[in-house]
C-alpha cells in the first residue's frame, strides 16, 4: 500500500515536470525588418493569432525598433551620432518603406494609396488593432541605445516595454510558434 | 428543406479584406451569449476557408455557409 502511495507522488512529480516542458499556446516574433510590408506581415500575423487566441509577443529589434517611434514627438539632449541615426532612419510607422519596388519612394506611395483604395489596413491601423487585442511588445534595450533613440520618443502603447535577449528567449521557450521577420 | 437559424446578430463585414473579418468576429462572437448565433458576411475570398479554421480552433461552431456571388454567409454558433 505504502508502495503504490509512493509510485503516484513520484507520477505525480513527472507529470508536473512534463507539463513545465509543454509550451503554451503562444507566438514570439523578432520583428527585425523595418521594411514595411514586412513588418505588415508582422502584425497581421500577431492579431490574426490573437483573434485565433494565442498570446502573442513581438519584440522588436534593430531597424525594426524606429518603427516604433512617435512622429510627433520630439525629445533633446541627443549626441551627434545619436541625431544623425535618428534623422537617417524612418520616424514611425508612416515613414516606412518596401522592401522592394520603393523606387525612391514613388512605389511605397502607390501600394499605399493601393492599400488605402482596397481597404487594407495601413501600418498605423495595425499597430492600433495590436494594442487593442493585447500584443505584448518589447522592444531591445541594445538597439535603442545603438541607435541612440530615447524611451520618450516612442509611441504610447499600453503593453510595451524594454528588455534584452533573455526575455525573448524566455518567451519563445514557452511558445509554440516562433517567428524571425 | 432547410431548417431557419435563429440568428442573434448580423456582422456586415463587405469590402474587408485580411485579417479584418476574423479580427471583427473575434470580438463580435463575445456580445452573444453562448448558444446564439452570429451571421456574418464577407466578400474577402480568404474567408472561405479562414472562417472554418478560426472557428475549429476557438471551439464555435459554423451551422451552415451560403455562397451567393461575391457575398459568403456564415452562421456561426457561439459554444465556448
Amino acid at each position: 500500500m505504502q508502495n503504490i502511495e509512493a509510485q503516484i507522488e513520484d507520477l505525480r512529480s513527472q507529470i508536473a515536470a512534463i507539463d513545465k516542458k509543454i509550451p503554451s499556446d503562444k507566438i514570439s516574433m523578432i520583428v527585425f525588418s523595418g521594411d514595411m510590408d514586412k513588418v505588415l506581415a508582422a502584425f497581421v500575423i500577431a492579431t490574426g493569432a490573437v483573434a485565433m487566441g494565442m498570446e502573442v509577443v513581438m519584440f522588436f529589434t534593430f531597424w525594426g525598433t524606429p518603427i516604433l517611434r512617435d512622429k510627433k514627438k520630439k525629445v533633446g539632449g541627443k549626441d551627434t551620432m545619436a541625431k544623425m541615426f535618428g534623422a537617417m532612419l524612418p520616424k514611425g510607422s508612416c515613414e516606412v518603406k518596401l522592401s522592394k519596388m520603393n523606387m525612391g519612394g514613388m512605389g511605397t506611395a502607390m501600394m499605399k494609396s493601393l492599400m488605402k483604395k482596397k481597404n487594407v489596413a495601413s501600418l498605423d491601423k495595425m499597430i492600433e488593432m495590436a494594442q487593442e487585442f493585447g500584443v505584448q511588445i518589447y522592444v531591445c534595450e541594445m538597439s535603442m541605445d545603438l541607435m541612440g533613440f530615447k524611451r520618450e520618443e516612442m509611441i504610447d502603447y499600453s503593453n510595451m516595454s524594454y528588455c534584452g535577449v533573455a526575455t525573448f528567449l524566455e518567451q519563445a521557450k514557452d511558445s509554440k510558434i516562433q517567428l524571425f521577420i | 428543406m432547410s431548417e431557419e437559424i435563429k440568428v442573434d446578430k448580423v456582422m456586415d463585414l463587405k469590402g474587408l479584406p485580411c485579417p479584418m473579418p476574423i479580427l471583427k468576429v473575434t470580438k463580435g462572437i463575445k456580445e452573444v451569449e453562448i448558444g446564439q448565433v452570429v451571421e456574418v458576411w464577407s466578400t474577402d475570398p480568404g474567408s472561405i476557408n479562414d472562417f472554418p479554421s478560426w472557428a475549429r480552433t476557438r471551439g464555435h461552431e459554423i451551422l451552415k455557409t451560403d455562397q451567393n456571388g461575391k457575398v459568403t454567409k456564415f452562421y456561426i454558433k457561439r459554444l465556448v
